[in-house]
């Protein structure tokens, strides 16, 4: 990890910047942070399967996928954006819309990229990606959008 | 699925619990499912491996959609009698407020059931089921 994205780590003081307990429990692992940008990474594993038959991962794997890749960018974002003294902020998602273009294909890793395209004072919005070989071949794009949450009052700033 | 194919030769309704429980991702999440009237609620007991914000602490957001979407899921499964697992077309998931460290329900209902593609409502709570967590609206095609 850069010393930038461990600034960005300080600075940003919610879990959402890659380890929540979901994310580890599923498999996955951030493969690239920056501010506003995220790349996460899940090999294909027999939990994650949701049609028996055919071994399609379940689309609520890439739910998750896309949901955590866009928070990070939000999150990153946030961090980069945010001057000393200003208070901690946190985000929740409001709402997260999902075109499956096409099913993930069995045995191969799923790739997710995240990235920020807005920040407002209240609200962020973000886009995701994911992909398994061909970056150009998405399986599945999404649009979500989160709120901006404080973590801390400013005057709690030690 | 042969489980759904055998029960269309019987004339039976699917066993929605134990199809769920075939599916490597949803036996993961711990969901069991139960039908009254038709109409199918899917349970998931709270477990840590489930939270996405720690501080809360609360359930994952993409946890959230996997419940939600199941729930569209088998409820499609149950409505049209499909053989085979409805697959996603496109979703809008809403998150209301927080799910907390609580067991989850969700059940859905279809808004429209066309002869190729179902629009289902999804929608999931945990102790207070007026007091909704989040809600799914999704198309699925049916293979």
């Amino acid at each position: 990890m850069s010393g930038s994205a461990k600034d960005i780590h300080r600075r940003f003081s919610t879990a959402s910047l890659g380890g929540t307990a979901f994310f580890e429990a599923l498999g996955a692992r951030v493969t690239e942070i920056a501010p506003g940008r995220s790349m996460v990474r899940l090999p294909y594993a027999p939990h994650i399967v949701g049609n028996p038959d055919t071994g399609v991962v379940h689309g609520g794997v890439i739910t998750g996928l896309l949901d955590q890749a866009c928070g990070i960018a939000v999150g990153t974002a946030l961090a980069a954006a945010r001057r000393d003294g200003e208070p901690l902020q946190g985000i929740a998602t409001l709402d997260l819309r999902i075109d499956y273009l096409k099913a993930a294909r069995p045995g191969a890793d799923i790739v997710v990229v995240g990235e920020c395209v807005k920040i407002t004072r209240q609200i962020v919005f973000a886009r995701g990606r994911a992909f398994q070989d061909d970056a150009d071949a998405p399986i599945a794009l999404a649009a979500a959008t989160f709120m901006v949450t404080e973590l801390q009052p400013a005057a709690a700033k030690g | 699925m042969d489980l759904l194919a055998q029960a269309a030769r019987d004339h039976a309704p699917p066993d929605i619990d134990a199809l769920i429980a075939l599916v490597p991702y949803c036996a993961w999440l711990g969901l069991k499912a139960r039908v009254a009237d038709g109409r199918i609620v899917l349970e998931m007991p709270f477990d840590p491996k489930l939270v996405g914000n720690p501080i809360l602490p609360a359930i994952h957001g993409g946890v959230i959609g996997s419940l939600l979407e199941t729930a569209a899921i088998v409820q499609t499964v149950w409505d049209t009698r499909a053989q085979s697992l409805p697959k996603p077309v496109d979703i809008s998931i809403d998150y209301l407020r927080s799910a907390r460290a609580a067991p989850s329900f969700a059940s859905a209902t279809l808004a429209r059931q066309g002869r190729r593609v179902v629009n289902v409502h999804a929608t999931m709570w945990q102790d207070d089921a007026a007091r909704p967590v989040a809600g799914l609206r999704g198309h699925f095609l049916l293979a």
